[in-house]
């Protein structure tokens, strides 16, 4: 694919809002992880919760999109000058020729969960103002990011579990490249809900401790939350010499089971492998990779295989969910800003600050934030349904 | 704004009276008199005996149509991108997550939690028919047909490989109904092959277009149509089964439509 320049990008999530938190955090290997307050929960482990978010109020015009996802959207489309930055695009390219595309698992489904408490004790109705469209239905956040930003061309929800905001990427390039559309608003919103830290204790992956990927006592992932989101528009004059771009994304499915990765990683491997062949990238080209290492024994250990069998056990790597949690449909977008940033910034994200990397996982696991010349990096994000995503970022020349 | 092309090699249909895509295609010429009749959402016998007893009525569904298109047109499931396009996913997985996160001791059971992915019917296809190529799922509220017919026809375009459509949607039970304006179920699978190739159906030409959306000609389906956000798709099919020639304004997201100039082929 031709390279596609992340023109503005902003993230915000338990690290705090916007990049300069976001940054100052990683480049500490700081997480933000902190035992679990959410609402009444009574599961014992560490969730990534964004601070001040129960203070974020949408604005009037908005009421009817309001819920904990469309208002921590809004918290990180006003972070970085990003509604302004695509404000300016607008007015160059027009609101109809820039899409949205947006990655969540659960959208708003708190509410429901929330109304499903207090439902009429005689005929089982959910209150009056449970809003279906503006907060449950899966497409809710998408539409309320482009009327937030005004914006009128092509859009949709990507959901495909933990895969889904990385996904997006690949909707919006392809729409640009087919010229569709001349720019696009990506970006990945997921919320602290009942359904996704009751689901994941279920299945007994929820860590009783912040979760350690890749380390060797590592025991479940920590849920968290967070809005990312990037611009996206073809290469110009206008980009600086420390521009970072989308130079491809591999997309594949393990056709294996619905929550268990395949043991060697396989759909992995063929999502790496085709992120690759789309940037026109060997491996020798990665500097590293930001891992989807969500921090179970499973997944770290099929993700080494593949990571190891397409880059080579000396691949300098980690998993940021260490910091931040992992933010489910979130984590592509906001791990896509975090190698825009370690591009930017030269440097290697450190994958924790508490574990003891898992000597047996055959890849080169960076432990504390380094200083390091960076040119090319990839980022795997993968789910439930054995879905894969692996996207590859890069400097422009 | 662009246009995109594709030819249509295979159609799946399953919704209420309307049993396959044969069946569905005689009732919108006109040859056979409509019936409503519960949808028939059969098991689906390619998912091992495990997944078999997990799989919702969303995901026999979705299988349900994949199949029939991919069986009419004599393509091999594990070989063929899919996009997957529903606005609701699977209802009553999602009641019966929100009555126990409702209750006192909120256990879930694994199967529900791992169901309750927006993406589950394309991790059973992938997992029945063995394929490790890639799917999407996408969400578009009642746009949710035009939205993934678009994607399917980019993907299509953008790789040069034929790519399937699987748009389906349910009825929510009490009582998300009261929120959520229901109708039976309906599903539709449609391939999209980039070239003309034989035994293609008709040549599709789409683009994103102001306008309004065309309203289905056929009358005892125009409430299905207007409700289930897949069902959306009889527009198309109408054009199809009656081999007619011009465009079809498929409602998207206003004011724009999905405007697709439909050529019979053969």
């Amino acid at each position: 694919m031709k390279p596609l320049v992340l023109t503005h990008y902003t993230a915000t999530s338990c690290l705090g809002a916007g990049l300069a938190s976001t940054l100052e955090s990683l480049r500490a290997t700081r997480s933000g992880l902190a035992p679990c307050r959410f609402l009444d929960v009574d599961i014992d482990t560490w969730v990534g919760s964004v601070p001040g978010l129960e203070d974020v109020a949408l604005p009037v015009e908005s009421r009817g999109f309001d819920c904990r996802n469309n208002r921590l959207a809004f918290l990180g489309l006003g972070q970085d000058g990003f509604a302004e930055a695509v404000r300016n695009s607008t007015r160059r390219l027009g609101a109809e020729r820039i899409g949205v595309f947006i990655g969540t698992s659960t959208s708003g489904i708190l509410e429901t969960e929330l109304a499903y408490r207090n439902r009429d004790p005689v005929t089982g109705a959910l209150p009056a103002r449970f809003n279906y469209v503006g907060t449950h239905n899966t497409y809710s956040v998408a539409a309320f990011t482009r009327e937030a930003l005004g914006l009128t061309g092509p859009a949709s929800v990507i959901s495909t579990a933990c895969s889904s905001s990385a996904k997006a990427f690949g909707t919006a390039a392809r729409m640009i490249e087919l010229g569709l559309i001349d720019a696009a608003v990506v970006g990945g919103v997921d919320s602290l809900c009942l359904t996704t830290l009751y689901g994941f204790h279920s299945l007994q992956l929820t860590a009783a401790r912040p979760c350690r990927p890749f380390a060797a006592d590592r025991d479940g992932i920590s849920i968290g939350e967070a809005a990312a989101f990037a611009l996206l528009e073809r290469p110009s004059a206008r980009d600086g010499a420390h521009s970072v771009a989308l130079l491809g994304v591999g997309e594949s499915n393990d056709g294996y089971h619905l929550s268990t990765p395949h043991p060697e990683g396989l759909g992995a491997q063929l999502a790496m492998r085709a992120a690759l062949e789309a940037a026109a990238l060997g491996p020798e080209a990665i500097d590293y990779v930001n891992l989807h290492g969500t921090g179970t024994i499973s997944n770290d250990l099929a993700e080494s295989i593949a990571v190891e069998a397409v880059l080579g056990a000396r691949i300098r790597s980690s998993s940021t969910k260490g910091a931040t949690g992992h933010t489910l449909g979130a984590a592509g977008a906001l791990e896509a800003v975090i190698c825009a940033l370690a591009l930017r910034h030269q440097f290697l994200p450190g994958g924790s600050s508490t574990g003891v990397a898992d000597r047996s996982l055959p890849v080169d696991y960076v432990g504390r934030a380094t200083p390091s010349p960076l040119a090319h990096v990839l980022s795997n994000s993968f789910g439930f349904g054995g879905t894969n995503c692996s996207l590859a970022f890069g400097r422009l020349a | 704004m662009t246009e995109l092309t594709a030819y249509l090699t295979g159609i799946g249909v399953v919704g209420p009276g309307l049993a396959d895509w044969p069946a569905t295609a005689a009732i919108l010429a006109g040859q056979r008199p409509y019936a409503y009749a519960d949808p028939v959402l059969p098991l689906p016998e390619t998912l091992a005996p495990t997944e078999r007893r997990r799989a919702g009525r969303v995901v026999r569904l979705a299988l349900a149509v994949g199949l029939e298109a991919t069986r009419r047109a004599g393509r091999n499931p594990a070989e063929l991108p899919v996009v997957f396009a529903s606005s609701g996913g699977d209802g009553d997985n999602c009641d019966a997550i929100c009555q126990a996160l409702a209750s006192p001791n909120r256990a879930l059971s694994p199967t529900r939690f791992h169901n309750s992915v927006h993406n589950a019917p394309a991790g059973y296809w992938s997992i029945a028919a063995g394929a490790r190529v890639a799917s999407t799922t996408v969400c578009c509220y009642d746009a949710s047909f035009a939205a993934g017919l678009l994607e399917t026809l980019v993907q299509c375009v953008s790789t040069g490989v034929e790519t399937a459509l699987i748009a389906y949607d349910l009825d929510y039970p009490p009582p998300l109904r009261a929120a959520r304006a229901t109708t039976p179920p309906f599903g539709v699978a449609l391939l999209l092959h980039p070239a003309p190739v034989d035994g293609a159906l008709a040549r599709l030409s789409a683009r994103v277009a102001p306008g309004t959306p065309d309203r289905l000609d056929y009358a005892q389906l125009s409430s299905l149509a207007a409700t289930n956000p897949a069902a959306r798709s009889l527009l198309l099919l109408e054009a199809i089964a009656r081999r007619r020639t011009g465009a079809v304004k498929l409602p998207y997201l206003e004011p724009a439509t999905l405007r697709v100039e439909v050529t019979p082929c053969g």
